[in-house]
């Protein structure tokens, strides 16, 4: 039983960072990085537009956090928002003395560009691979450190919990299918979000929620679960993002008539240029709101792959395209055949983002001692109803860092390795891996015909609007299809790289997931950013300027609460743009 | 054009197995179909027990790089129709271990890696900690290229150097030393010398240029590799004429 100082459960922009700074701070620890892929696989990968952080002379902290608290109509926490906007220019610098190839300006400086919902330039790029690049460069940096071991392709089954602590984590060597516990004092969770859980999604295969189930059934809660953000612009069929920095640069949203149809949904009047925080640069759960009412108007464009509007980045030219937004052209030629340069863009709303995740504080720990998160899977809140696009790289960053730290300082403080009580349950996680689940042949149904019907009640539960209705419907369906996966076989019995395995612990984890999405939708009766019902249109802030906090009950059923929100600095008001 | 393909899928369970099978799945030909939707019908549809790594699918995350058709080639970017009326044989990537059907074992990269020491070597630390290092565009041009690679392994597979010299760092690796030597912020090239120009470093490369090929984000190793020979040629002559202070 490998025991470390702090296990890490994710390789991506939050673990690699939460790890580099642990050692960092205290160079005697040793941190593990467990992960289901290859760090350099990990989700940031797939992130293109940019990094939010003050920099430009005529930008402040105040507006960067004012742009935040009102994008996320109000439900986040304004003192981790404050945290965040302060701490977020020195994370990018310091991304940028480990490497990262920001894009520049002629004489050398930091380059910004525009973004949804931003009053200023503000979003740092490295052209549009920013996630790429970010990642890399966190990843190259973390193998100079000797203190680092890595557990690559391990999958996190189980938290280690014993006397109201973690003591570490049960994974699967997926390689060899040997399972193991790896030991800790410190878990920092960093498994990314839970796009997977929907049919339609930007998201990797890999983005099962997993932490955000860990955490949940070793009895830490998890916040906003009804918060899932719809990326108004993605491919059709493949889901692939078309990232906001199109728009941001000059693009244009067509309905099936050629008309700029945001116009129409009080996001501002067109101009040739864009404007900021007005029409293709507002907020993004307003914009995939106004796809939803031009497809009721039937201003959409009909495609075998569902309704689409139109993307056109022509007038913008081949120069400025190949420059600032080089892997939308080649995604548009290699996926769906077209040159951006001179043809338009089909694009659809396509699940994105989960602003809810496991509750943490302000320094990323949860409500249990010794358990940390940070990145998509957790929840500070510094995003609320809604999260601004290029803010959440930078989350991973300065969340990261101070999950890492907090998980050093608990672990320096609590030495040592776990008792026997620890022992007996990985024996009974072996047992239940090896015997319940890996020697279970007969069954009817395949893993993937129930993770299919999930994702479609999800999508027609928990999507853009909601109502009562769908949401009752979505949770006994949930109910049903909880109790089919238990009756499932697993078709692959090799203990080598069993993917079949993998992927019928991954739904398990997503059938949590989307429960907690369902009950927390179905119990706010408020419309607020991306948590739309259309049978209570209108936000509440005397019932619902709250966080809605759910735990898993003695009888596994879920249990909301509400907590108030952290309000610093700015009263709840109307979010306005583009007037 | 058919509505259906065949795909024949190298099938290796090390337990059972002695050597690679192939297996035949007929699938579903849409036009908009990569060979990783077709590996997903399989293993959704037809037969679960089949293994495969993928994740991004958009050519972004490295994991699907597969031999198909006798190319190695990311699966979630190379389209069915385009080998239409099939059949399409989909195998492992060439010159690495099996682990287990289309599973390669890459450790021996993952060792070789922190060697080149890729990340940013600096003598001086920054002096200003809250100030970027400045760049212009056309350093940061200068090494661009070489920070694309998603580290996917299709140039391994690809180089008939690494296939007969399992000691070679190989292109990517070397190319990924070349981001950094290249990179304005970096004082380390002196420090990558010791492991590039070495027989196990450039000097294994015979310069065939298959790697390049096989890149699918335009990195070209061989140029790098090409490239860094002369600056090593350079270097040990410098080291053999001048004294140790003007080098």
């Amino acid at each position: 039983m490998p025991n470390h100082d702090v296990v890490v459960v994710g390789g991506g922009g939050a673990g690699l960072r939460a790890a580099v700074a642990a050692v960092q701070a205290n160079p005697r620890l040793n941190v593990a990085v467990v992960s289901k892929v290859y760090p350099m696989r990990s989700h940031t990968v797939s992130a293109e537009g940019g990094a939010a952080a003050v920099i430009a002379p005529d930008d402040s902290l105040d507006e960067h956090a004012y742009d935040t608290v009102s994008g996320s109509d109000w439900l986040c926490d304004q003192d981790a928002v404050e945290a965040f906007v302060a701490e977020a220019p020195i994370e990018l610098l310091q991304l940028e003395h480990w490497g990262c190839p920001w894009s520049r300006q002629p004489d050398g400086q930091i380059a910004v560009r525009a973004f949804g919902g931003m009053k200023k330039m503000r979003t740092w790029f490295a052209a549009d691979k920013t996630g790429f690049h970010l990642l890399h460069t966190l990843f190259q940096t973390s193998l100079q450190f000797e203190q680092i071991t890595r557990y690559d392709e391990w999958y996190v089954t189980k938290l280690l919990v014993d006397d109201g602590r973690v003591h570490g984590v049960v994974g699967i060597e997926l390689a060899t299918g040997r399972i193991e516990a790896i030991t800790a004092p410190a878990v920092v969770l960093c498994t990314g979000g839970c796009g997977r859980v929907f049919p339609f999604t930007t998201n990797g295969n890999i983005k099962t929620g997993d932490g955000m189930s860990l955490a949940y059934r070793a009895g830490a809660p998890l916040k906003d679960m009804e918060f899932i953000q719809y990326h108004p612009t993605g491919l059709p069929f493949t889901g692939i993002l078309i990232t906001e920095a199109t728009r941001a640069e000059g693009g244009w949203l067509l309905n099936k008539d050629g008309y700029r149809y945001l116009q129409d949904y009080d996001l501002g009047t067109p101009s040739p240029t864009p404007v900021l925080r007005s029409m293709e640069l507002g907020p993004r759960d307003r914009l995939s709101q106004a796809f939803v009412h031009e497809q009721e108007k039937g201003r959409t464009v009909d495609t075998p792959y569902g309704p689409v509007v139109y993307l056109d980045l022509r007038h913008l030219g081949e120069k400025l395209i190949d420059s600032r937004l080089p892997m939308v052209r080649e995604l548009c030629r290699q996926y769906e055949r077209l040159d951006p340069v001179h043809e338009l863009i089909p694009v659809r709303p396509v699940q994105h983002y989960m602003m809810g995740g496991v509750h943490t504080d302000i320094d990323g720990a949860t409500g249990l001692a010794g358990l940390y998160a940070a990145g998509e899977v957790a929840c500070v809140s510094i995003n609320g109803a809604n999260r601004l696009g290029s803010n959440s790289l930078p989350e991973c960053l300065v969340f990261g860092r101070r999950a890492g730290l907090a998980a050093a300082d608990f672990a320096a403080a609590h030495p040592g390795s776990p008792g026997p009580g620890i022992r007996a349950q990985v024996i009974d996680e072996r047992r239940r891996l090896e015997s319940d689940l890996l020697a279970r042949r007969e069954g009817r149904e395949r893993i993937a015909d129930i993770r299919t019907e999930m994702q479609h009640t999800m999508e027609g539960s928990t999507g853009i609007y909601r109502d009562a209705e769908s949401l009752v419907k979505g949770g006994d369906r949930l109910r049903e299809l909880r109790e089919r996966l238990a009756k499932a076989a697993i078709e692959d019995d090799s203990r080598i790289f069993n993917t079949e395995l993998v992927a019928a612990l991954e739904l398990d984890f997503m059938l949590d997931v989307a429960e907690t999405m369902v009950v927390c939708a179905l119990r706010r009766e408020e419309s607020r950013g991306a948590h739309q019902r259309t049978d209570f249109p209108n936000r509440d802030d005397d019932r619902f300027l709250a966080h809605s906090v759910v735990s898993r009950g003695r009888d596994g059923s879920p249990d909301v609460e509400y907590l108030p929100v952290s309000i610093t600095r700015w009263p709840p008001g109307e979010r306005v743009y583009g007037r | 054009m058919a509505d259906t393909i065949t795909l024949q899928v190298a099938r290796y369970r090390p337990e059972s197995d002695s050597a690679p099978r192939m297996q035949e799945y007929v699938v579903p030909l849409r036009a908009d179909w990569a060979v990783l939707d077709g590996l997903n019908y399989v293993k959704d549809r037809l037969d679960g027990s089949l293994s495969f790594r993928w994740s991004c699918r958009m050519g972004i995350c490295g994991s699907c790089g597969m031999t198909v058709n006798g190319e190695p080639a990311l699966t979630c970017g190379t389209f069915l129709v385009d080998y239409a009326p099939g059949p399409v044989r989909v195998e492992p990537l060439g010159n690495f271990p099996v682990i287990r059907d289309l599973v390669i074992e890459i450790d021996d990269f993952l060792r070789k890696l922190p060697k080149v020491k890729p990340w940013l070597v600096r003598e001086d630390e920054h002096p200003f900690a809250d100030v970027e290092f400045l760049q212009t565009p056309a350093e940061l041009e200068a090494y661009r290229q070489y920070s694309m690679c998603i580290n996917c392994m299709l140039c391994y597979a690809a180089c008939p150097v690494y296939a007969i010299e399992p000691d070679f760092l190989g292109p990517a690796a070397i190319a990924l030393a070349q981001r950094y030597n290249l990179d304005s912020r970096d004082q380390g090239a002196h420090q990558r010398l010791d492991v590039l120009a070495t027989a196990e470093g450039v000097w294994a490369c015979t310069y065939v240029g298959e790697c390049t090929s096989a890149c699918p984000k335009g990195v070209d190793p061989a140029g790098a590799i090409q490239r860094y020979k002369l600056t090593a040629a350079t270097q040990t002559l410098r080291s053999l004429l001048l004294p140790r202070g003007a080098r």
